[in-house]
Parts: structure tokens; C-alpha cells; sequence
């Protein structure tokens, strides 16, 4: 396990890295009253997949819907590739927890969606989609509509939506937690090929310490009220080894085990 | 019959796909009974169960006139004779010549200003707190205690009664719009958001298709409120159109003509919605056909 790149500000942990693509300066957001997130500080490293790991309550939703653009922050910026953004943008795509697919379109609509609103021509963003949708498993659903689709499915559709943008930045908000376990464990080794096929930045929320380890590069641990990063561990998991073989590794399940103990505060 | 091509071919179909067909592959089948017939068609189709459902309702009709319950209330077969004379000597179709006119300018200026206001209010909190409480007011008023000022105002013509249509069913389909705009999926929303949509495509590529559900049933209320505005004005407002009929037949002690007046319109209203609510699901929203 190596030691990430923790440094402390005005007593709050930064965590820098090298070729940081997005960048978390300062960071603080209140709801009235309520201190949903103080002081983050916080870089993600171009090309890998970072995870924000937390009980519920402790802001990760929130953290990464400000970096989408989608939640103002009440204090602090968010840079990408450099310039700070205030909005959402084309270098950012984004995952829903609830797929956020259009009932009233099929497949290939709701895949072609953002490059739609971009006005690039049906036949153009049609060959963009259909490629996306075979990448994900889906070649032959072209033309179905969400609700002839398993859960599993539907986020498989919602994910070839963000990589049809072609994004340098995917931030994914808890992607498969509604989606039975069988096809979880498929779905996070078919995203582990993915995030090698496509060469591109991951921030990834989940609550499943298991399911942060098994596909991250970097996890960085938040505590909730108000939402601080408490630590950073970088699992080192070996991604040649085959998934069964991974997940009996036992620096896997150290790494596993280490969180809980880091995490278990927290739970009631 | 002598048997034809047509025919055979026709029977192999009904065998090949004979589980999805309906009544009238069953009856190109060898054996059927009528009883059987009628057994399947039951277990198949919707339409066995409306068509039992008015059976039922008309039976109980007639039966109620053969009785009668009361010296004004005919036989339903007096009822539909009614009708085909009325039919045929061409007073009921110029009733609704007239009846027609009112209804269907007041509904299409019901159903433009109130959706295009409805979506405003949805969309804008100042143009809500503007326009709901005009709107609330108006729908919990009793309309038809406003019909005589319409009249005061309007006159006896076209305008007064076009106007007592729009009273009635403007405010339903506004608020509904209005409902159906907040109701939006938030996630669609912020997902069009996170693609770089304009405001314009927000509205028109996520907004209104999510919302045309919840529109499309405020426009189903607010055309059978319509329905209500036309007879209220035709009562008490002028004496033509389908409220002249039956108000000419009922002060002649004519009922079978009074009630086909009224049975007539009640049906012309019933299909309307129905015809509505088909455009919706086979046009509007084609995923809905599929489930």
C-alpha cells in the first residue's frame, strides 16, 4: 500500500498528485444550516479511476455533483484541465444513480442524447451510438425502450450515454447501487475493462468498500457531518490477476478490512 | 360457401398464430360451438367486457322504462328510435352543427392558453405566484352561478357561449400543466443539464414529453369540463344545439327525444376522450404501446 500524497491545510488533509486533471480548491457547500462539505481540497490524476468512499450523510454525492457543475459550491473552485468551470461542461460526463434514461426514447436516442443537444446529425450520432452500445453489451436493444430493460441494463445504456460525449472526465454517482449483486460484480469488472479501453478519468462514488477497492486506483475516504476527507489509500490491487483471484488476494481484503476499521466509527 | 384460396390461406394463418388471434380466427376453426366462441373472445378481448358492461346497462334501462319508473323516463328502445329519427329527418345533425362550434373554439383556446400558461407557471415561480391564485379561485368557483354575467356582458351568440366553455375548462387544464411541469423528473432534467442542453432544449426535449402524461390528463378534464360549459350556456344562456332539443322535447312531454339528446351527447363526449386518450399512448408516447 503506498502512501498517497497527503499534506494538511489550516488542519484540514489536501490531496495533491501529479498531471491532476480536475482539481478541488477549497471547497465548502452549506444547505441553510447544514455543513454538508467543509474545506476540500482534493486532485484527481489524469487517466486513473478515483473513488469517494463514505458512509451516507457524508457528502460524496454532493462532492461530485459540484465538480459536475450541477450543485454550486458555497465557497471554493473546481478546475478542469486547468481552467476553472462554474457549470456543467463537454470535458465531464455524468453517470446517474438512477440512470436517468427518457422512457419515451429507445436506446439508441437515450445513448445519442448528448451529442443531440450538441446538434451533431442523426446519422453521425446514430454511428457514435451504436458503437457505444455494443462496447457495453447492448448490440441488438438498438431500438427498445427503457422499461423492456433490466436494471442492469438501463445503467449498462446510461453509461454509453457519458462515453458517446467523449468526455475526458466520467463521474459516476454510485452507478450500480441499484442493481442486483450478480450483475454488480459483472458490471465492475466489465467497467475495469472499459476504464483500460478507453484511456479516460474516473470519479466514482459508491458506499461498498468492496466494490472501491476492486476497481480503484486512488479511494478517498470522506466523514460525514461536515463532509472532510479522513484518509486516502491507494489498494495497489494487481489487474492482471483474474477477478476471483482478486478478490481472494489477501492484499485485497487487508485493504478491505483496513477501511472498515477506518470507516466503522461512523455506523450507528 | 364454396371454398377459395383466400379461404384456406386464411385458415392456416388462424392456425399458425391461433393463441394471439381473436374471435374471428376462433370461428375458422373446426369445432367451435358458438358457446366456445363466445367463451374465447371473452377471455381475449377487452372489447367482450365494454360491450357486456353497456349490455348490462341498457337492459337495466329498459327494464326501468317497461316498469316505469316514473312517466318521463322512456324505454331505452323508445330511446334509440328517438335517435334514428332524429337522425334521419337531420335535427339532431343541425344540433350539432351548433353545439359543435362553441365547444370546439372554446376547448382549442382552453387548451392553448392554458397548457402555454400552465408550462409558464411550471417553469417560472413569479409567473406561479402571479397566475395560481386567479386560477384557483376560478376553478373552485361555481361556474355556472357566472353564466348569467357572461350573458349580462357577452350577449346571447357564439362569443357568450364560447366564453362559458373557456370559464370551465381553462382553469382545470392550466393547473394541471402547471402541476405536470413540477412534477418533471428532476434527474432527466439535471441529466440534460450535464450534457450541456440549453434552456430551450431542456424545455422542449425533456420538460414536455415528461410532463405530457399529467398534460394530457388535465386536457381530458378540461375538455369534459368543456362539455359541461357548452350545455350550461346552451340551457341558460340561448335555447340552441343539442340543449335546444332537449329542452324544446322535454317541454313537449317528448321523452324518448329528450333522453336521445341527452344519451347523445354524454356518447359524443365519452369518444371524445377516448379518441383523445388513443392519440396520447399511439402517438405521443409510443413506449407506452409496448407494455
Amino acid at each position: 500500500m503506498a502512501n498517497a500524497a497527503l499534506s494538511r491545510t489550516q488542519g484540514q488533509l489536501a490531496v495533491t498528485c501529479e498531471d491532476a486533471i480536475v482539481q478541488v480548491r477549497d471547497i465548502g457547500k452549506n444547505y441553510g444550516d447544514v455543513e454538508a462539505l467543509r474545506g476540500i481540497n482534493l486532485e484527481f490524476q489524469r487517466g486513473k479511476l478515483t473513488t469517494l468512499l463514505g458512509p451516507s450523510g457524508c457528502g460524496k454525492t454532493t462532492l461530485l455533483k459540484i465538480i459536475a457543475g450541477l450543485v454550486p459550491a458555497s465557497s471554493g473552485e473546481i478546475c478542469v484541465n486547468d481552467k476553472v468551470v462554474t457549470g456543467p461542461g463537454p470535458e465531464r460526463a455524468f453517470v446517474f444513480q438512477d440512470f436517468a434514461l427518457m422512457p419515451w426514447a429507445t436506446v439508441m436516442r437515450n445513448v445519442g442524447f448528448g451529442l443531440e443537444l450538441r446538434g451533431v446529425p442523426a446519422i453521425e450520432r446514430n454511428r457514435v451510438a451504436r458503437r457505444y452500445i455494443e462496447q457495453v453489451g447492448l448490440a441488438g436493444f438498438e431500438e427498445k425502450y427503457p422499461h423492456e430493460l433490466s436494471g442492469g441494463m438501463r445503467q449498462r445504456v446510461g453509461i454509453a450515454r457519458a462515453f458517446a460525449v467523449n468526455a475526458d472526465v466520467l463521474l459516476l454517482d454510485e452507478p450500480f447501487s441499484a442493481v442486483d449483486e450478480q450483475n454488480r460484480r459483472k458490471f465492475q469488472e466489465d467497467l475495469l475493462r472499459l476504464v483500460d479501453l478507453e484511456k479516460k478519468t474516473f470519479i466514482f462514488v459508491t458506499h461498498s468498500i468492496e466494490e472501491a477497492v476492486y476497481v480503484s486506483d486512488r479511494i478517498v475516504l470522506l466523514s460525514p457531518r461536515p463532509g472532510r476527507i479522513s484518509q486516502v489509500i491507494d489498494p495497489m490491487i494487481d489487474r492482471t490477476a483474474s477477478p476471483d483471484d482478486i478478490r481472494r488476494d489477501a492484499g485485497y481484503l487487508n485493504t478491505v478490512e483496513e477501511i472498515w476499521q477506518g470507516l466503522r466509527q461512523y455506523a450507528e | 360457401m364454396p371454398s377459395s384460396p383466400g379461404r384456406a390461406r386464411s385458415r392456416m394463418q388462424a392456425i399458425v398464430s391461433h393463441t394471439k388471434l381473436n374471435d374471428a380466427a376462433g370461428a375458422l376453426k373446426a369445432p367451435p360451438t358458438p358457446g366456445q366462441a363466445l367463451q374465447s373472445f371473452a377471455e381475449n378481448r377487452r372489447s367482450f367486457w365494454i360491450i357486456l358492461s353497456l349490455a348490462v346497462l341498457f337492459a337495466a334501462w329498459e327494464i326501468a322504462g317497461l316498469v316505469p319508473i316514473s312517466f318521463a323516463f322512456p324505454k331505452f328502445s323508445e330511446t334509440v328510435l328517438a335517435f334514428v329519427e332524429m337522425v334521419a329527418d337531420g335535427t339532431m345533425i343541425y344540433a350539432y352543427f351548433l353545439t359543435l362550434q362553441p365547444l370546439v373554439l372554446g376547448v382549442l383556446i382552453s387548451a392553448v392558453v392554458g397548457i402555454g400558461l400552465g408550462i409558464a407557471m411550471g417553469l417560472s415561480n413569479k409567473i406561479e405566484w402571479l397566475l395560481a391564485p386567479v386560477f384557483i379561485v376560478l376553478q373552485a368557483a361555481p361556474m355556472a352561478a357566472l353564466v348569467p354575467l357572461v350573458t349580462f356582458i357577452y350577449g346571447i351568440g357564439l362569443t357568450a357561449k364560447t366564453l362559458a366553455v373557456v370559464m370551465l375548462a381553462l382553469p382545470v387544464i392550466v393547473l394541471n400543466s402547471y402541476k405536470a411541469v413540477r412534477h418533471v423528473n428532476p434527474s432527466l432534467v439535471d441529466m440534460c443539464r450535464s450534457f450541456q442542453g440549453t434552456r430551450k432544449q431542456q424545455i422542449f426535449k425533456i420538460i414536455i414529453p415528461d410532463a405530457s402524461p399529467v398534460l394530457f390528463a388535465g386536457l381530458r378534464l378540461g375538455i369534459a369540463a368543456g362539455f359541461i360549459g357548452v350545455m350550461l350556456a346552451e340551457l341558460l344562456i340561448t335555447p340552441t344545439g343539442i340543449g335546444d332539443l332537449i329542452t324544446y322535447h322535454r317541454s313537449v312531454a317528448n321523452y324518448g327525444h329528450m333522453y336521445a339528446s341527452v344519451a347523445s351527447i354524454i356518447a359524443v363526449s365519452t369518444l371524445t376522450l377516448a379518441g383523445l386518450q388513443y392519440f396520447e399512448t399511439n402517438v405521443l408516447r409510443p413506449e407506452k404501446r409496448r407494455k
